[in-house]
This record gives structure tokens, C-alpha cells and sequence, in this order.
């Protein structure tokens, strides 16, 4: 393994994953919220887009065999194992102003660091470190959070229960991450839930030509064939980890 | 929840038709009234909304269906921004439910969607980014071109979590209208897509109108 470490409940961190690369996220306890956005280190304006993610693979929910597209129709990383079954992308962040409502401001001042950290401010304090703003955030991926839709189109939030269960990422191209474990904005719990998250880096396997992923639907190989396109003529980098 | 509205075309002060392939930009004041009529039926308005005074606010579709509770847009819907703010709100519609899931369509996603031969066909992102760059005088770029309303486009969630793109709900002559709550930059293009069975094949033209505030 290259790397493995947890984040507390509440928290934020953004780190560049190398196409060839996995990032798996374990909710250590059950009821963990992990925030998640995307971009092309190489061009940030190329981002995690959620609706083409979803229309171009006729699905609501995120998981096992998914690809996350950016706007640009290729895939920056690939679902290849999921104990949750469900994860949602539409539902956003908390706010501040959220956050205090539900469950109470705790400033820093007062509370170091148990303050209550909210999914929004937490994005932009990491896209700030790559020279981005609020105009560069999008739609997130919130892993562990269930959100159903009933007939008439109303939102039903159903936490991730199972301490342990764990989704892994195959990143398919380079891709800055920004992350936050800051609770999902329909979590109805009456205290504000701090849930810990663990992290493992590793390197992925090659992507056969039987992969799971990529024949999950046909759009998916030709996400891929877009992805393989921008990896074989596009920027160079070091390549030596895939 | 369908409502019809009691403004007369003929008081509006401003009526302009958009084909289908191409946009439409502009101010919108606080507290006047815009219609989007699909003339034919069933063609997709792609819509995003700016605050006027400072666009680095905009549409959020996240926001605002997390703050509604439901994924779809309809009469009484708050149309919310980044931050929170209410950028406008639904007062009519002869549809019943608007699409803000799905996003526009961009020749790059098509590739994946339908065939990577596709990618020279017109799309939405197109228009949007050819709006941006010939009024500029808006302060957009690429940056700011989130995530839209379909307006007419009707794509459901099923309970297993599936999206489907079904038939519209809309027809010649439907229309929706909206209050702007704040001075707003509205953007709409007017959906180019041929590969899509939901219009039929057949992109037609979407007419807007604008009421000033002291009618009604």
C-alpha cells in the first residue's frame, strides 16, 4: 500500500490521484458522509460533471461499476468496489447557515476542534489551495449517503449503517481531489455526526479488457476510449506508477 | 400542480422567439415576470441563472432541491443560488414538473451517450459558450457554466435509483413563468440535440416574454 490514514469526522483534505492509482474510503464507524469533487490538475475548468455522470449511465445512485465523467466526456476514476450500494450526487452541502440551524453553531474560538465544519466552506478552503473559487465548485459526490426519490419526486436520506463497509476508486487519469467528511446536508441526527474515514492508496491493477467498469454499459467503453485518447496525446507526465 | 398565469402577451414588455441551436442572455430586473412558452412541444430549455451584481453567484442545482425536499421543479419552487439566495421563483406552469437533474447536453458527452462520432454535432454547451464569449460584457466564462434547469424536459427517478429520460410531459403552447427576486442574468439555449427521442428528433423554437413589475 502506498498510503493509509484516517480523517476525523468533520474535517477536510485534497490530494492529486495519478491515473493507475486507487483511493478506498472506509466508514470506519457506520453513518460517515465523505464529500467529493474532482478536477484536471492540468486544467481545472475540466471538473466532475453529475449530470452527464448520471444521464450518460441512466442512474440516480452511484455504485460498483459507475465511472465519474467530467465534463469532457472522459473518466476520472472508476467505481470498482462498493459495500454501500448506493451514494448519492445531487444532494450538495451543508452550509453555515445550515449547519447552525440543525444543529447548532460551535465557533472555533470555543471549540477548537470540535467546531462545526460545514461540506461548503470545507470545499473552498481546499479549492482555494489550487487557486480556485466558489465559481469552480459543482455538483459532489457525497459517498455513504443514500438518498431515494419517491414517486412524486421527494427525497428520502438513509445513512450508511455498516461500521467497516468500504468503496474503492480506480482513477482512469490524473485527478486533483478535494474531499470533506462533514455531515450530508439531509442528515436529520440531532446532534451534528462526526463520523471518521478511512483512507488507503494504493496502486490499481491495469484495466483488462473484461473490466468491470468498462463494460458495465456501452457508454462506458466510450468513456474509456475518450479517456485513452486524452492519456496517449495529451499532457505528459510521469507515468511511471501505471 | 399545474397554474395558469393572468398575464396577457400583449402587456408583456418584452416577447423574443430563440430557434432551436441558439441562445439567449439577459438581464432580468427584480420583481419582473419571465415566460418561456415551448411553441411546438416538448423542446428542452437549458437555463441558468446569474445574480446580476455579482455573477460568481449562480444557480445552484443541488441547493435547490436539497432545500425543497424534492428533485423536481414546479409551481412554487425557489429557484436558489450558490449561496443560498433565491434567484427567482416559480409562480406558473402548464407542465407540472421540470427537469434539473439531467444537465445540458455537450458534444463531449454525447460521444459517450450515442457514438464518439457525435462529437462535431451542435449541443447546448456550445451555445452557452459561444454566449459567454460574444457578451462578455456578462463577466461569464467556462467557469461559471454549472449545472442547469431543463425546463420541459421530464426525467424521473425511479425507486431503485435508475433516471429515465421519458416522454415530455409538455406540449405546443406550454409555458412556465418565474419572478425574478433579485436583478438576474438568464441564460437559455435552446436545445440543438438530435439524438435524443425526447423531442421527437425534431428541435423547435421556445419563445420568452417579460412582464415589468407593476403589472399584474
Amino acid at each position: 500500500m502506498i498510503y493509509q490514514t484516517t480523517i476525523d469526522g468533520g474535517k477536510h483534505w485534497s490530494l492529486t490521484m495519478r491515473a493507475g492509482t486507487s483511493l478506498r474510503l472506509v466508514d470506519l464507524e457506520g453513518g460517515a458522509n465523505v464529500g467529493m469533487l474532482f478536477y484536471n490538475p492540468q486544467n481545472p475548468l475540466e471538473r466532475y460533471n453529475a449530470p452527464d455522470t448520471l444521464k450518460c449511465q441512466h442512474t440516480f445512485k452511484l455504485t460498483r461499476g459507475h465511472c465519474l465523467y467530467s465534463d469532457m466526456g472522459r473518466i476520472f476514476c472508476s467505481i470498482v468496489e462498493d459495500g454501500v450500494g448506493w451514494h448519492d450526487t445531487v444532494c450538495g452541502n451543508c452550509n453555515r447557515e445550515l449547519v447552525a440551524a440543525r444543529w447548532g453553531f460551535r465557533s472555533y474560538q470555543d471549540y477548537r476542534n470540535d467546531w462545526t465544519q460545514n461540506g461548503h466552506d470545507a470545499f473552498l478552503v481546499e479549492a482555494g489551495k489550487y487557486g480556485m473559487g466558489r465559481r469552480d465548485l459543482a455538483a459532489n459526490v457525497n459517498w455513504f449517503s443514500k438518498v431515494a426519490i419517491d414517486a412524486d419526486g421527494a427525497m428520502r436520506f438513509d445513512p450508511g449503517k455498516v461500521a467497516g463497509a468500504s468503496v474503492t476508486l480506480r482513477f482512469e487519469m490524473d485527478a486533483l481531489v478535494l474531499l470533506h467528511t462533514c455531515p450530508h446536508p439531509l442528515n436529520p441526527a440531532p446532534e451534528y455526526p462526526r463520523r471518521a474515514v478511512g483512507i488507503e492508496i494504493d496502486k490499481a491493477a491495469p484495466v483488462a479488457a473484461d473490466d468491470f467498469c468498462r463494460n458495465f454499459r456501452p457508454e462506458n467503453a466510450r468513456g474509456f476510449a475518450n479517456t485513452e485518447l486524452y492519456l496517449a496525446c495529451g499532457p505528459t507526465g510521469d507515468r511511471s506508477t501505471s | 400542480m399545474r397554474r395558469t398565469s393572468e398575464l396577457l402577451p400583449g402587456e408583456a414588455q418584452f416577447r423574443r422567439v430563440i430557434p432551436a441551436g441558439d441562445y439567449w442572455i439577459d438581464i432580468v430586473k427584480h420583481g419582473e415576470t419571465l415566460r418561456i412558452v415551448d411553441v411546438e412541444g416538448n423542446q428542452a430549455a437549458d437555463t441558468l441563472f446569474f445574480n446580476a451584481a455579482d455573477p460568481s453567484e449562480r444557480y445552484s442545482a443541488v441547493d435547490t432541491i436539497r432545500a425543497q425536499g424534492n428533485v423536481y421543479l414546479r409551481v412554487g419552487s425557489k429557484l436558489l443560488s450558490s449561496e443560498s439566495r433565491v434567484l427567482a421563483e416559480i409562480v406558473a406552469d402548464t407542465v407540472g414538473r421540470h427537469d434539473t437533474l439531467g444537465g445540458a447536453c455537450a458534444s463531449e458527452s454525447n460521444t459517450v451517450r450515442y457514438a464518439l462520432e457525435k462529437r462535431t454535432m451542435h449541443a447546448c454547451r456550445d451555445s452557452y459558450l459561444l454566449a459567454v464569449a460574444q457578451e462578455d460584457r456578462f463577466g461569464l466564462s467556462k467557469r461559471d457554466l454549472a449545472h442547469n434547469i431543463n425546463f420541459f424536459m421530464n426525467v424521473p427517478v425511479t425507486p431503485d435509483g435508475g433516471l429515465t429520460f421519458a416522454d415530455g410531459l409538455s406540449g405546443p403552447d406550454q409555458y412556465v413563468e418565474m419572478r425574478a427576486a433579485m436583478d438576474i442574468v438568464v441564460l437559455i439555449s435552446n436545445c440543438p440535440q438530435l439524438n435524443n427521442p425526447c423531442n421527437a428528433y425534431n428541435p423547435t423554437p421556445l419563445e420568452v416574454l417579460v412582464w415589468a413589475t407593476d403589472v399584474r
